[in-house]
């Protein structure tokens, strides 16, 4: 099997699931009630968990370094996480049609990974189905909601997807390994999980009352998988790795 | 208002002063169920608007830790309770001994059933 192929996949995979668990744990502790705070939080957990699981492989398996090196001590340009993850947190309508469209490709994801031939990641796959169906149930239930609340609400919802959704694109940016993976039976690829994501949500957007924004391919977000990056990155990894940057041994 | 002095300081909850703009959501009581064909059990309550948003944070307040098969949520005004003052009703109950299933005439001729066939 293709191991750069393989290791270019996981990488952007644990990278978007590291910067968007970061990016909701600043919900912590502010969230707009304290069951919906503890519910967001413990997702933005489970992201990190993901993230560790996936960096553990590249680790084990892929011979990498180790996932604590990987997760905090990599420059932003080694980052291959897609420019939607990176953005702030913003209102909270922009933080829930983010985990919308985000959790959505991440199930779809997961779900054609279940039947991968890299079996350590299909492994995966199928052992975190569960969290990642109810993120999803998550994100439906709040989408459907605010966008038939009030006329408030459902602008606030309107505008912060017609703004997310270039950058939502921007998740399925090909890399230079798409024709080995989908060869080696490794993963489907991009292409095939975008058209799969566009019928999904396009269907629960209209059913909640919603546009889906017209995106011209040009002024798609593309650039985050090839370690080009917003101006929103490097502040949050300065944040993040804070610690290890004075102690790179500190244990906690 | 907010009994957490942190919250009170962002001065979310009003516009103008003494004028609380947010109103809490309805309770909703949460039953947690261990295992398939087992009771469900009252584990606490979540504020919702919809049953659909309870669930959601049942799930993540009451299904935390330990084993879930399933979560049962009931609007809590669905719930019809007697009134305290009439827990009389029910105060020469734990008297009534002879409900306890010892006393059944059957109980004997399960124990000797046990006993012969070694059954615990």
């Amino acid at each position: 099997m293709n191991n750069e192929a393989i290791k270019d996949l996981l990488y952007k995979m644990a990278d978007d699931a590291l910067i968007i668990g970061h990016r909701n744990s600043e919900w912590t502790g502010i969230g707009p009630m304290l069951e919906e705070d503890l519910a967001f939080s413990s997702m933005a957990q489970d992201k990190v968990g993901h993230a560790s699981a996936l960096y553990k492989i590249l680790h084990e398996i892929l011979g990498e370094k180790d996932p604590d090196v990987l997760a905090f001590q990599r420059g932003e340009k080694d980052f291959k996480c897609c420019q939607l993850v990176e953005l702030p947190i913003g209102e909270y309508d922009f933080s829930l049609v983010r985990h919308f469209l985000f959790d959505h490709a991440e199930l779809i994801r997961y779900e054609m990974l279940a039947s991968s031939t890299f079996e350590p990641l299909a492994q995966l796959a199928r052992k975190v189905k569960g969290e990642i169906k109810y993120h999803v149930m998550h994100a439906d239930t709040f989408l459907k909601q605010l966008s038939q609340g009030t006329e408030e609400s459902k602008a606030r919802m309107q505008s912060s997807l017609n703004y997310a959704m270039p950058f939502a694109l921007g998740i399925f940016e090909k890399s230079e390994y798409e024709d080995v993976l989908i060869e080696e039976g490794i993963f489907a690829g991009e292409e095939k999980l975008q058209e799969k994501w566009l019928e999904k949500i396009t269907s629960i957007v209209t059913s909640s009352g919603l546009t889906m924004p017209e995106v011209a391919d040009s002024k798609i977000v593309y650039g985050g998988r090839k370690g080009y990056h917003s101006k929103f990155l490097e502040p949050l990894l300065d944040e993040m790795t804070e610690v290890t940057q004075i102690d790179p041994s500190a244990e906690w | 208002m907010s009994l957490d002095p942190r919250i009170n300081r962002l001065d979310l909850h009003r516009t103008k002063e003494g004028e609380q703009t947010s109103s809490h959501l309805i309770t909703w009581e949460v039953f947690h169920q261990e295992k398939r064909g087992k009771q469900p059990v009252h584990a606490g309550i979540v504020h919702a608007s919809s049953p659909e948003m309870a669930m959601l944070f049942a799930k993540e307040q009451y299904a935390r830790r330990g084993k879930t098969t399933n979560l049962w949520v009931v609007k809590t005004s669905d719930v019809y309770t007697f009134s305290y003052e009439d827990e009389d009703i029910f105060e020469t109950t734990p008297e009534k001994t002879f409900r306890d299933p010892g006393f059944y005439k059957v109980r004997d001729r399960i124990e000797a059933y046990q006993a012969k066939n070694k059954i615990q």
